[in-house]
């Protein structure tokens, strides 16, 4: 499948997704928008050490998925994409930091090893969290709540052009690729120079097609500002998942219920 | 009714870069009628188009929408008599969904919430669009584009419709469904077509465009089977023609 | 050089986003008062054509790899600075939440290094003051585009460093990574200042009207030196401020970040003093107290062997807490698992 294929399917299949209905679904975008932010916070404010006491956030991506009839294999595959990233920069954990923190037996662990496994949980959390925002949620609505909240008018539509029109410029950019390749089948990527010409030429469409644009709008009667029409419901179910997650992502923070869970199991054993 | 009027006295106009767009065109259109605008790539038939809802201004002549004259000030005006339709949907399909974007016209004149939404179905159930209100414009089919783009104009329930190549891209099927839907609106219609077909079966009446002039304006069935006339166009008879 | 969350800590993402959310809203301000309402397409559809551009690779002369645009330079020389920087950040919303690529707690932090110093350093200082209004001298447009984006890059570069370095997440030197950051972010502006430079003068050649309206609508009101110091003395107080309130949590945050800065690999132990009144003043103050800090202190029987001179480090690496940290795993799963099965029969409708 082309880059261009891949970035089509995946900007618009999580918005598919997102158009499933579902308890998780109903909810306000706000409420979910706030609950992830909280959820990142509370994730990344562990220290570097931590590994265990972050494993019972698990919850919240297991639970919302299961509601939310989200499919797994497709997230852990979008994951697995991103995931060359934070390995990169966190193996050098292991690399630098020797100080043996923990022996099992034979095994030394040192703080390194511990400090990347922290690193790639923290990622699978937090990632997971951001796709699953979107796809219970759907763009659309993201900036809908975006814009309940104060962000600014003028920045909500821009992601909202942004996002309409990077479809049809996609598929231009490939269609260009796609001519360019045809007439360089050998070549992997393209020069410098027939790079230019080509993002210039497109970028004198894409101006082209501003204008047309901007004239279809004030054939509308567009004077400068752009409302959304749809309005968001609040409701109790809304305040109770808000809440209820909130609460137990600081509870869970505080008093790291795996190793209380862990004490009271090797205490048995003891 | 003769607000419905449209009317182009020696309209003249170049582009800024010098290029002729119309040299002297002239004609005079009466509420209801349904007028197809044809001739070669060049002829000056978007440009005529985009004339007659304020978006391109003369350089010389007038053209009036009813008792208004075409000018900065009236445009805003004359928009809400002059709905026009273009031959890119994408470019009149900028809302995040279908709902979104056939409420805009509406939203702009001060309509809003039960009064927009009724005007909103309404425009959407008359072109059969009603089901796709959720849909965001890049999921939808060439066909889909084109009637909801249609539903954006008709929801700011202008008299007279401008339509710029409408049938163009859209598969057989779709083109009968346009084809089908046009003939049940009761606007002034002006179509800009190289679809010769289209323009038989839609509109009685032609306006050939060459070289920024008009070089022929009359019944179309007449225009269609005048040889000379076509062949110094660069048109040609319309298929169903050809075959009779 | 998008950050992830993994890598950041909520003092150094909480300050970023702050402040690149003030700056998006000031951006706002100014494009709304001073741009034409074309602003409203040409702006979104120029995000599209960066974020359409941004996928298609060229090859880096000499070397057998491809790179691709970053596009910070270009939008602020289209675009302007204020209209420049509110696209950047709206493509790297974008890309946050639909691609992973970068975090959204990060998200400040990427909307800064690439927004910041392409559109209001860069920019103003240096792209402007070499490049004159009419875009007419080959050589001017071509070393004001190399230069500047060398410049933005090279920043933004520096603050990753930065930024990874004061959340202490991840174990990278600071010279180490600043010594590898740096170069290779000069190799990248070299190819993206070529590259800025020929779109740039390809449309000055083409359509120079485009390049003058942008600039004489950014021309406007000019992105004066006073508003960026302005901006980075508020990042450096909240950052700071933010920094050792969490740190005095985290005796190893501040110290150790200053610690690797001098270039100590090793970290002895903590200074004695500044450490008790950090964490006094964070005990009475803090409202998320080090509880790994607790738990390594009553945690010494444990086969912990570092406890006394490595305060910070955390009980998770306890026997008790893998088990308990597999244990409650399994019950999250077996949670999941359970709903599945209770929702199975009816499912959630699919559209």
């Amino acid at each position: 499948m082309s880059k261009a294929d891949t970035i089509i399917l995946n900007l618009g299949y999580l918005d598919t997704l997102a158009r499933a209905d579902s308890p998780v679904h109903r909810l306000d975008p706000r409420a979910k928008l706030l609950t992830t932010l909280v959820f990142i916070v509370t994730v990344v404010s562990f220290d570097k050490y931590q590994i265990s006491a972050m494993l019972p956030f698990f919850l919240f991506p297991v639970v919302m998925i299961v509601l939310g009839g989200l499919p797994v294999g497709y997230l852990l595959k979008r994951l697995l994409w991103v995931a060359p990233f934070a390995v990169m920069v966190g193996i050098f954990n292991p690399l630098l930091d020797h100080r043996v923190l923990f022996e099992i037996g034979t095994f030394h662990i040192t703080g390194g090893w511990i400090s990347f496994a922290s690193i790639l949980l923290r990622f699978v959390l937090t990632v997971l969290a951001a796709f699953i925002l979107i796809a219970t949620t759907g763009f659309y609505t993201i900036c809908l709540a975006l814009e309940k909240v104060g962000v600014p008018n003028v920045f909500v539509m821009q992601l909202l052009f942004l996002y309409r029109y990077a479809f049809v410029l996609v598929e231009e950019a490939a269609r260009m690729g796609r001519a360019w390749q045809l007439r360089a089948p050998l070549r992997k990527a393209m020069s410098i120079s027939t790079f230019t010409s080509l993002i210039g030429g497109l970028f004198l469409r894409t101006t082209d097609r501003a204008q047309r644009i901007y004239r279809a709008m004030c054939c509308r009667g567009f004077e400068g500002q752009i409302h959304l029409s749809c309005q968001l419901n609040w409701t109790w179910k809304d305040t109770l998942f808000l809440l209820s997650c909130c609460i137990v992502f600081i509870l869970f923070r505080l008093t790291n219920p795996a190793l209380g869970l862990g004490r009271l199991i090797t205490g048995i054993f003891q | 009714m003769s607000h419905h009027i449209v009317q182009a006295e020696n309209v003249y106009f170049a582009y800024p870069d010098g290029t002729d767009g119309l040299a002297g065109v002239s004609f005079r259109i009466t509420h209801g009628e349904s007028v197809a605008l044809v001739g070669a790539n060049g002829a000056g038939k978007s440009t005529l188009l985009m004339h007659l809802n304020g978006c391109l201004l003369p350089t010389q002549g007038t053209i009036h929408i009813g008792d208004l004259p075409v000018t900065k000030k009236t445009a805003a005006a004359i928009r809400r008599t002059v709905g026009m339709v273009f031959q890119d949907s994408d470019d009149q399909l900028f809302m995040p969904t279908v709902f979104e974007d056939v409420a805009f016209g509406p939203m702009n004149m001060g309509l809003a919430d039960a009064e927009l939404h009724t005007i909103v179905m309404q425009a959407l159930r008359r072109v059969g669009a009603d089901y796709l209100q959720d849909r965001p414009p890049f999921k939808l089919s060439v066909g889909e584009k084109r009637r909801v783009a249609i539903a954006t104009v008709l929801a700011m329930s202008p008299d007279i419709l401008v339509m710029d190549e409408p049938s163009s891209s859209l598969d057989p099927r779709a083109r009968r469904e346009l084809i089908e839907l046009l003939r049940t609106f009761k606007h002034t219609k002006i179509i800009a077509t190289h679809d010769l077909d289209l323009a038989l079966q839609l509109c009685p009446r032609t306006i050939v465009l060459g070289g920024g002039k008009v070089m022929a304006d009359g019944p179309t069935k007449d225009i269609f089977s005048n040889a000379d006339l076509l062949a110094q166009s660069r048109l040609e008879k319309p298929l169903s023609m050809q075959l009779g | 050089m998008h950050m992830a969350d993994a890598l950041i800590s909520p003092a150094v993402g909480g300050t970023l986003w702050a402040v690149s959310a003030g700056l998006i809203g000031y951006c706002c301000k100014k494009v709304k008062t001073e741009l034409s309402d074309y602003k409203v397409p040409l702006m979104g559809v120029t995000g599209a054509f960066i974020f359409a551009a941004q996928m298609i690779n060229y090859t880096i002369p000499g070397t057998g790899s491809s790179g691709h645009l970053g596009g910070g330079m270009i939008l602020a020389i289209l675009l302007g600075p204020w209209a420049g920087f509110l696209v950047m950040a709206s493509i790297l919303t974008v890309q946050a939440l639909f691609f992973a690529d970068g975090g959204i707690l990060a998200l400040g932090c990427n909307i800064f290094n690439l927004g910041f110093w392409t559109c209001f350093v860069a920019y103003p200082l240096v792209y402007k003051k070499i490049v004159n209004q009419k875009h007419q001298s080959q050589m001017r447009l071509f070393w004001g585009s190399m230069l500047s984006v060398i410049i933005g890059l090279q920043l933004g570069a520096f603050c990753v460093v930065l930024q990874t370095m004061f959340s202490g997440r991840a174990e990278l030197p600071f010279t180490g990574f600043v010594m590898a950051m740096q170069p290779i972010h000069l190799g990248i502006g070299v190819i993206e200042g070529v590259v800025t430079a020929g779109v740039v003068t390809f449309v000055a050649k083409a359509q120079p009207q485009l390049l003058e309206v942008s600039l004489s609508d950014a021309g406007k009101s000019t992105v004066s030196i006073k508003f960026v110091v302005a901006v980075l003395l508020v990042v450096a107080i909240v950052t700071g401020g933010a920094i050792s309130w969490f740190a005095s949590g985290h005796p190893d945050g501040l110290e150790w970040s200053m610690f690797k800065i001098s270039g100590s690999e090793e970290l002895d132990t903590p200074d004695k003093p500044v450490y008790e009144k950090l964490s006094g003043l964070q005990e009475t103050t803090a409202f998320m107290p080090d509880y790994g800090f607790k738990e390594a202190e009553s945690a010494g029987d444990e086969g912990e062997e570092s406890a006394t001179n490595w305060p910070a480090v955390d009980a998770g690496t306890t026997v008790a807490g893998l088990v308990g940290g597999l244990l409650t795993l399994l019950i999250a799963f077996g949670i999941g698992f359970l709903l599945k099965l209770k929702l199975k029969p009816q499912g959630p409708v699919k559209v």
